[in-house]
């Protein structure tokens, strides 16, 4: 294949990803919250169970008017979305799919860029805050760097602990190395770091920035029409990012019976499984405190990833 | 020129124009975001240079975490929108000093290297930064860490009052008097 179809083909693939997963995950979103919840959910767009309400919804918020603020700083208004949504694309560029290299882009560090990348939302969150020019937003964007701040660190330690494990900071070459028993091996780090990353896209019951009830909508209040979709566009790919990462560092990736042929399957399967559990957290719990968000954080998740970090140093020692 | 010389231009450019807006902008909190930029710009520099891991540390612990804090604080204290005119920035000993350290630099960097042509570095991956900082500079490695280890021990004691606090009679004359003299300079004249 030459070059040129070959990154091609990759970026086509890489765009459709952003574009149509999230659109599941969001209508899977829709109709779980609702069934768990003793509803049928969006029913009518598109004729079969609603296929197509987030098809509508895009059109809708198309058609919204574009509103500034009075007060607000405008470029930093207008640029926060594309901040906030654009750390993701690069992450789903790194996240390995299935054997034989079938990843967008193979990194030898990939999973240190993911841990980089990631880190660069709070700076979103922060300028969507501050240029709306709204104290609500400015609370939730108050809250929501001191939330991502605190858990960068378990997320980092919990990566650094099967990246030791497997003695690379490439992603398709973590999962190569992976063994099934890793599973419990590396069950605390896992743990900790999907805990962590659900804080890190701000999904509940770690929605404190955005706290509906207190804080009308965090530091995505002022925002409307095509911005805002900007924004939970941005939630949603964070939602299978975050999965995909923890699939790929934890579950295995593309491990599974016929893995040659069907890693892909397996990948996605688990990918969706993950989903599934983030929209399930949704439903389940109620949102936590700042105080008990703070002290889960440093109290639990941090030295759990320490003590994990412990564990994978004694037990790769041994082996 | 190669595209990695074209790259170099460019990404310096944006640095260093970033950095000039960093300390010309009226704007308290977009000199902030400016200085993302500018960060960036020179951690995408170091990816032209082949200095990979370095690349991504840099947007990981200074555009990921000490900008963040920056802006952090900032907003805790006052940021407000729009241009502050009461910013005190007295421009001619920080030109002078800047422009001294730039010419200066540029002078010695220009007789040290003439135009003498160095062959490129291997790439600094991972493997090869790891290899150089627990082999060769292990001691100057471990010797940091412990800095940055006493230094986050003095941040927790300094951030905690019931750490280290002595305790304090209300009989004892000595104790009291002292306390007050704090209290009363504590005060903004």
């Amino acid at each position: 294949m030459p070059l040129w179809l070959d990154l091609l083909v990759r970026v086509v693939a890489v765009m459709v990803a952003f574009l149509v997963l999230p659109l599941v995950v969001g209508q899977a979103e829709h109709k779980v919250m609702a069934h768990m919840q003793g509803r049928v959910g969006p029913m009518y767009a598109g004729a079969f169970h609603g296929w197509a309400q987030l098809v509508a919804d895009g059109v809708k918020f198309v058609q919204k008017e574009d509103i500034h603020p009075d007060g607000s700083d405008r470029t930093v208004f207008r640029l926060a979305p594309i901040v906030a949504l654009f750390p993701y694309l690069v992450v789903i560029l790194t996240i390995p799919l299935g054997p034989n290299g079938l990843v967008a882009q193979r990194l030898d560090i990939g999973l240190f860029l993911v841990l980089a990348i990631l880190g660069f939302g709070v700076v979103a969150v922060l300028m969507s805050a501050w240029a709306s020019a709204n104290k609500y937003s400015l609370l939730g964007g108050l809250r929501g760097a001191a939330q991502l701040l605190g858990y960068e660190l378990p997320l980092v330690l919990a990566a650094a602990s099967v990246a030791m494990a497997a003695g690379t900071l490439s992603l398709p070459g973590i999962v190569e190395a992976w063994r099934p028993w890793w599973l419990i091996w590396q069950a605390p780090a896992g743990l900790v770091f999907f805990i962590a990353g659900l804080a890190e896209i701000r999904r509940p019951p770690f929605d404190m920035p955005i706290a509906d009830s207190e804080l009308v909508f965090g530091y995505m209040t002022e925002y409307t029409g095509l911005r805002f979709a900007f924004f939970l566009l941005a939630e949603y790919v964070g939602i299978i990012v975050i999965a995909g990462l923890t699939t790929v560092l934890f579950l295995g990736g593309w491990h599974g019976p016929f893995a040659d042929q069907l890693g892909w399957l397996w990948t996605l399967l688990k990918v969706f499984a993950l989903s599934f559990v983030i929209i399930w957290f949704r439903v389940t719990y109620p949102r936590l405190r700042e105080d008990q968000l703070q002290r889960l954080c440093w109290l639990i998740l941090v030295p759990v990833s320490l003590a994990q970090l412990v564990l994978t140093v004694a037990v790769k020692s041994l082996l | 020129m190669t595209i990695a010389d074209v790259l170099m231009i460019a990404l310096g450019a944006v640095a260093v124009g970033a950095g000039a807006l960093v300390v010309t902008s009226t704007h308290l909190v977009r000199s902030g975001l400016y200085l993302v930029v500018s960060l960036g710009a020179i951690a995408g520099l170091y990816l032209v240079l082949g200095a990979e891991l370095v690349a991504w540390v840099q947007v990981l612990v200074y555009v990921g975490a000490v900008v963040v804090l920056l802006l952090f604080a900032v907003m805790l204290t006052r940021a407000p929108i729009g241009p502050s005119t009461d910013l005190d920035r007295p421009i001619g000993p920080s030109a002078l000093i800047g422009a001294g350290v730039g010419l200066g630099l540029a002078a010695l960097f220009a007789d040290a290297f003439r135009w003498i042509e160095y062959p490129r570095g291997a790439p600094g991956t991972a493997e090869r930064v790891g290899a150089e900082i627990f082999g060769t500079w292990v001691l100057p490695f471990e010797v940091l860490s412990i800095l940055l280890l006493s230094a986050l021990v003095g941040a927790i004691v300094l951030s905690r009052p019931d750490v280290g606090r002595r305790e304090v009679k209300p009989d004892d004359p000595r104790e009291t008097t002292d306390r007050a003299k704090e209290e009363d300079e504590e005060v903004p004249a």
